[in-house]
């Protein structure tokens, strides 16, 4: 009797023991292009309805499209940023059905020629090991129209009495990011996502902005015994939070787990999460598989990519998390853990080595900038970029820290009120006078004063009764309102009640 | 001979709804077009590249400047009906 595989959902809270479960993703990421992908209506987010339309992105006969070069650019940049080959001759197909947000009567899409291939991401998990996803392909297309269902419950399809189209995001430019069933755990699956976000958002071609449905995510699931062939999958749709995701996936690898135990079969559909209820429902069944008789946009020519080009986009390339992380840990002495949180996110990372450089001092800056001014950022719902607190501003407060004027409490107590006043570090400790005192002579007359005041316990001290340090420590914070630098005041309360 | 199931096919990917005469007739007619092109069978293509487009070009390219837009008035001259700057239709089902 051979003994089962060991399933690669092992270890995962969220996945039935003795199940494995697959996941792989469809990732849409709407470019920040000035312009839409074939014509030169303007992106853009929240303008009135209709208003950045022309005859091509309304699907007029007759128009001709042209490909946008930066959106060419800006799909190179997420292909080799993602370890893909690039394709050295690509071409546009057409994936027609019928739908009233698809003017054209088909999407331009990439089909058997995409413009990447065969890359991977390295995505690290909890527990700190490494798990390589691959990245079956990244191809360009155009994206549809927006449509408001309106009538029945407002915003659903289901019931709507009929349905208003906005065609502002017709002919947006997309990427789509088609990864390997390579994920076997919900756990897992928001890893890669968030470090695909954060990967993706070095390279500055998209908004990223779920909400707003510039990252778009589906995930085909399924599970299987460990060991046998995989089962049948159910896509889950259009997630708006990598939370959510999470969530939906748990849900839906519970449910198929259910209905396998139970001895039925997974129907290959399309499911929906509702956070609300915590439950997933079948959308709509794909009864008639889709027949998208694609073939080659005639309007429009190959693509034809030199070396040159492609290694001219390499190499403006921005430095991406991994390699930063490395550096963190190997010039800053940083870490593991702390590199790894600064790299993640671009403008915090920048953030970080703008406070680093002025400080000059990369640990106390890594632990204010994940500590303080993350909590704040946390608190207001700030992003790093909206902070009213700057880097030069957090430098100056650290700066008072490492010179002794502040202690660590003191400091943070200025942090907060920097953040109520606006004031900067040295204002707040000037108008109110809560500076350190680390001036030598002030403290050193302070200190002798006390101990001739005091000459019992100071013989006490000498006789080896260190405790009774403490009582001298007590008195002098409390004439100074616990302003005198601990440290110094040690070193000189020693030197004043040696033998 | 193309088939009444995939006249039937074609017809729903096409949103078309065929009377049973219809389906009939295009059974034929379809059929007549498919040999009509398989005549090109008779040829020998056997490492002949597909051909995409007439012209032998690639790389054209646009820049990523802005252009003009329509107007609304422009935009919905030919809408069947318009609510609340959209164009309105009926429930998709």
């Amino acid at each position: 009797m051979t003994s089962m595989p060991k399933s690669r959902s092992a270890g995962s809270p969220t996945v039935p023991e003795g199940w494995e479960a697959v996941m792989g993703f469809e990732i849409h990421v709407q470019l920040s292009t000035e312009t839409k992908m074939f014509c030169s209506c303007p992106v853009s987010f929240g303008d009135q309805p209709n208003t950045n339309v022309c005859p091509l992105c309304l699907g007029y006969p007759g128009t001709l499209p042209a490909v946008n070069e930066r959106v060419l650019e800006y799909a190179t940049k997420i292909a080799l940023a993602l370890n893909c080959e690039i394709a050295p001759y690509t071409i546009f197909h057409r994936k027609n059905y019928f739908y009233p947000d698809l003017p054209k009567g088909y999407q331009i899409s990439q089909h058997d020629l995409p413009l990447g291939m065969g890359g991977h991401l390295d995505v690290e998990l909890e527990d700190g090991t490494v798990h390589r996803v691959g990245i079956t392909r990244v191809h360009m297309e155009d994206d549809a129209a927006k449509l408001v269902h309106a009538g029945g419950v407002e915003g659903r399809i289901a019931g709507a009495d009929y349905s208003m189209v906005d065609f502002n995001r017709s002919g947006t430019p997309l990427v789509e990011i088609v990864s390997e069933p390579d994920i076997f755990a919900p756990e897992q699956a928001r890893a890669f996502l968030t470090q695909l976000r954060n990967l993706l958002e070095q390279l500055d071609v998209s908004d990223l902005n779920m909400e707003e449905g510039s990252l778009r995510c589906d995930a085909n699931v399924s599970m299987h015994r460990p060991g046998t062939p995989f089962g049948i999958r159910t896509e889950l749709k259009n997630m708006n939070s990598f939370r959510f995701l999470q969530r939906g996936l748990e849900a839906e690898i519970q449910r198929q787990a259910d209905v396998l135990e139970r001895g039925e079969e997974v129907v290959q559909e399309t499911v929906h999460f509702d956070p609300s209820s915590g439950k997933v429902s079948v959308l709509r069944s794909k009864g008639e598989a889709h027949d998208y008789r694609y073939f080659p946009d005639p309007d429009l020519v190959p693509i034809q990519l030199d070396v040159a080009y492609v290694e001219k986009v390499r190499a403006a390339l921005p430095e991406l998390p991994a390699a930063r992380k490395e550096r963190y840990m190997r010039d800053f002495g940083l870490p593991a853990y702390d590199a790894g949180v600064l790299s993640a996110n671009r403008w915090l990372a920048l953030y970080f080595e703008r406070v680093a450089g002025l400080v000059e001092d990369a640990k106390l800056s890594a632990n204010w900038v994940m500590g303080d001014f993350s909590g704040y950022l946390n608190a207001a719902g700030l992003e790093v970029e909206d902070a009213s607190i700057g880097p030069e501003t957090l430098a100056e407060l650290l700066q008072l820290l490492k010179e002794g004027t502040l202690s660590s409490k003191m400091a943070k107590d200025v942090f907060v009120l920097m953040v109520e006043t606006g004031e900067s570090a040295k204002t707040i400790v000037a108008e109110r006078g809560m500076g350190q005192i680390s001036d030598t002579a002030t403290l050193e007359a302070m200190v002798a004063e006390l101990v001739a005041a005091h000459p019992g316990p100071a013989e006490e001290f000498r006789q080896g009764r260190e405790k009774v340090l403490g009582f001298f420590v007590g008195k002098i914070m409390k004439e100074t309102k616990g302003q005198a630098n601990p440290q110094l005041l040690n070193d000189l309360l020693r030197k004043a009640l040696q033998p | 001979m193309i088939s009444r199931e995939e006249v039937e096919h074609m017809a729903r990917l096409a949103r078309l709804r065929l009377e049973e005469t219809e389906v009939e007739s295009l059974q034929d007619e379809l059929s007549r077009v498919m040999e009509y092109v398989g005549c090109l069978r008779e040829l020998d293509l056997a490492g002949v590249p597909v051909t995409v487009n007439a012209v032998n070009v690639s790389n054209i390219f646009r820049p990523d400047d802005e252009g003009p837009c329509l107007s609304r008035e422009e935009v919905f001259a030919n809408a069947p009906a318009v609510e609340r700057g959209h164009f309105l239709v009926p429930r998709i089902g």
